[in-house]
């Protein structure tokens, strides 16, 4: 089946497609309001978060921007962001687009989407910081509510400005 | 007063060093010229990144592109990524293998040397075009570099004038490269950053271990580093070079809140991480070293903190401008635990690393300044003045002027000397 056959949806998945954006577009703006303490509650306890260079992804190798193999070690990174590390000043912007769902299963999704990252600094220029792709696996828990059993970002802009402190 | 080249060193012990040296676009254009292309030996690589004939990387020395080759034969070659017909980059791929390096603009072909073999239409067609009957393809290759290795990481040099590679490096620097690359490695990824500062701000930074302590504080809070800690400065005899070491694990609590107890920023209580994962070690090596940076002046920074090995090359791009490209490596014989280790620890370190995300930043910092005002001299008087020597301790700045004297000497070699390999 190629790709265009496979992308028409449903109308029983339509719910399940506005389901997984709301839980996406909720993740996105979490960051950009600077809840980061609310950021690791999005992942399962077992989880992997990886932001993962494209170039490294194309030659099969695992290194990681940054990467996390728990929802303690997401914890982690918060705590450290707020009382240890020093970074560059400004105000994050997410926007994830392009939402497929790739593979519906009773207990988990799988999901890939598309973000862009803006960074606006204190003077309120506003650059762009990273383009990327979201490849998600999203657990289903009781009741319906998703949390994110493992999502590797896989980012364009592998060449970052600078440093990157907050987590896409 | 010292006039050096152009540039009005202050002092003669390199405890000031002018701010224009990060800004003036006719000084980066001499640093291309005396030392990139100078008597110095430029990081290109690990042979674990071409270990097959054919394979070639694509690099920078300076800001000249390069390609890093393995022949047919097994040797290495490098050449400046340049054709020599009308100057096109020949090689767009950052890794790849060929037999052959093909121009696509004319179809100009080099071998894997960058000796040119062919060249489309050398006699015309039907009588008409063509070259010059005594066009000679040996004089048109693409500029090729002298290589020389040292465990596994390969360095070339475009002078004649550039002393033998262990004399550069000097006798601390071979040291601790017998120390790290004990063994054959193995490239677990790369990492790029995009930093806005000069280059040499960066330099400066990896030969400073004044500011580990302070600007870092992931590092301090988790006694993984602190100033107070044992730990040693050497540098090459050129003193270009340098080793920052620190024992981990030895720190005395209470020495270090007493010396840190004017700085407002440390918070004098060991975190519990959520997660320990983090820090779990494993030595790789058994003489508790915790961390090690080196710095290869101008090009490269050979890094081992707990069980993370990585290089740093550094790529210029302009007075304000470098790229920092990071080869984190492993060694071939890890098993999967301890490869597991590493890639969790690369949280350390990198464009996201609890312990370097601050540095790009600070140097950014700083060339924001010494744009606005290019006037005046930092002050390097941290460990004293005058004589530049090896420490038994950390809380100096001697080897940025080291490094300073070293780099002095080099803008003013007379371009003479450099005029063989051109």
């Amino acid at each position: 089946m190629s790709l265009a056959e496979a992308a028409a949806p449903l109308e029983s998945d339509l719910l399940l497609q506005h389901q997984v954006t709301q839980f996406l577009y909720a993740y996105a703006r979490c960051l950009d309001e600077d809840r980061l303490e609310d950021w690791p509650t999005f992942f399962d306890d077992a989880c992997f978060y990886g932001i993962l260079p494209r170039e490294n992804a194309v030659k099969g190798l695992p290194l990681c921007v940054l990467s996390a193999r728990t929802q303690g070690m997401l914890k982690d990174r918060v705590k450290s962001l707020r009382e240890a590390n020093i970074y560059n000043l400004h105000y994050p912007r997410h926007v994830v687009s392009n939402v497929e769902i790739l593979a519906c299963r009773s207990d988990s999704l799988d999901v890939v989407s598309n973000v862009t990252v803006y960074q606006t600094d204190m003077e309120g220029r506003t650059t762009l910081f990273c383009v990327g792709q979201y490849n998600d696996r999203l657990n289903r828990k009781d009741g319906g509510a998703l949390k994110i059993g493992s999502r590797t970002v896989t980012i364009d802009t592998y060449n970052i400005p600078n440093l990157l402190a907050i987590p896409i | 007063m010292n006039a050096i080249a152009d540039i009005d060193w202050p002092s003669s012990d390199f405890t000031r060093v002018p701010y224009r040296v990060f800004v003036d676009p006719e000084i980066y254009k001499l640093e291309q010229e005396r030392i990139f292309r100078g008597p110095i030996w430029a990081y290109l690589g690990l042979e674990a990144e071409v270990p097959n004939p054919g394979d070639y990387k694509t690099t920078f020395v300076g800001d000249t592109p390069m390609v890093l080759q393995r022949t047919m034969d097994g040797e290495l070659a490098a050449f400046e990524n340049r054709c020599a017909h009308r100057g096109a980059i020949v090689r767009r791929e950052p890794f790849g293998n060929d037999t052959e390096h093909r121009c696509v603009y004319h179809q100009w072909c080099y071998d894997l040397k960058g000796a040119l073999t062919g060249v489309p239409f050398r006699r015309g067609v039907q009588g008409k075009g063509g070259y010059p009957k005594d066009f000679d393809l040996s004089k048109h290759p693409m500029r090729p570099m002298r290589v020389a290795t040292y465990n596994g990481v390969i360095f070339g040099t475009f002078s004649d004038a550039t002393p033998p590679l262990k004399t550069f490096l000097g006798t601390s620097i071979c040291a601790y490269l017998d120390r790290l690359f004990h063994k054959p490695v193995k490239v677990l990824g790369y990492l790029r950053q995009d930093i806005k500062s000069n280059w040499k701000l960066y330099t400066e930074n990896v030969k400073d271990p004044y500011h580990a302590g302070l600007l870092h504080l992931f590092h301090a809070t988790f006694g993984l580093y602190r100033s107070t800690q044992k730990g040693a400065v050497l540098m090459s005899e050129s003193k270009f070079n340098s080793v920052l070491y620190n024992i981990g694990g030895n720190y005395d609590k209470d020495l270090a809140e007493e010396n840190y107890k004017n700085q407002k920023k440390y918070v004098p209580t060991d975190y519990d991480l959520y997660d320990p994962q983090l820090l779990a070690s494993r030595p790789d090596f058994p003489d508790g070293i915790a961390n090690m940076i080196m710095c290869i002046a101008p090009t490269v920074v050979v890094q081992q903190i707990m069980n993370t090995m990585a290089t740093r090359n550094i790529r210029p791009k302009g007075p304000g401008q470098f790229e920092l490209f990071w080869t984190y490596f492993g060694f071939a014989d890890d098993d999967e635990e301890l490869t597991q280790i590493r890639l969790t620890q690369a949280n350390l370190i990198g464009p996201s690393g609890y312990i370097s995300m601050e540095d790009s930043e600070a140097t950014e910092m700083v060339q924001d300044n010494a744009v606005v005002r290019s006037t005046g001299d930092t002050v390097i008087e941290m460990g004293g003045r005058g004589e530049i020597h090896d420490l038994d301790y950390l809380i100096s700045e001697m080897p940025i002027r080291g490094f300073w004297s070293h780099y002095a000497k080099l803008m003013a070699e007379p371009p003479a000397l450099q005029e063989a390999a051109e």
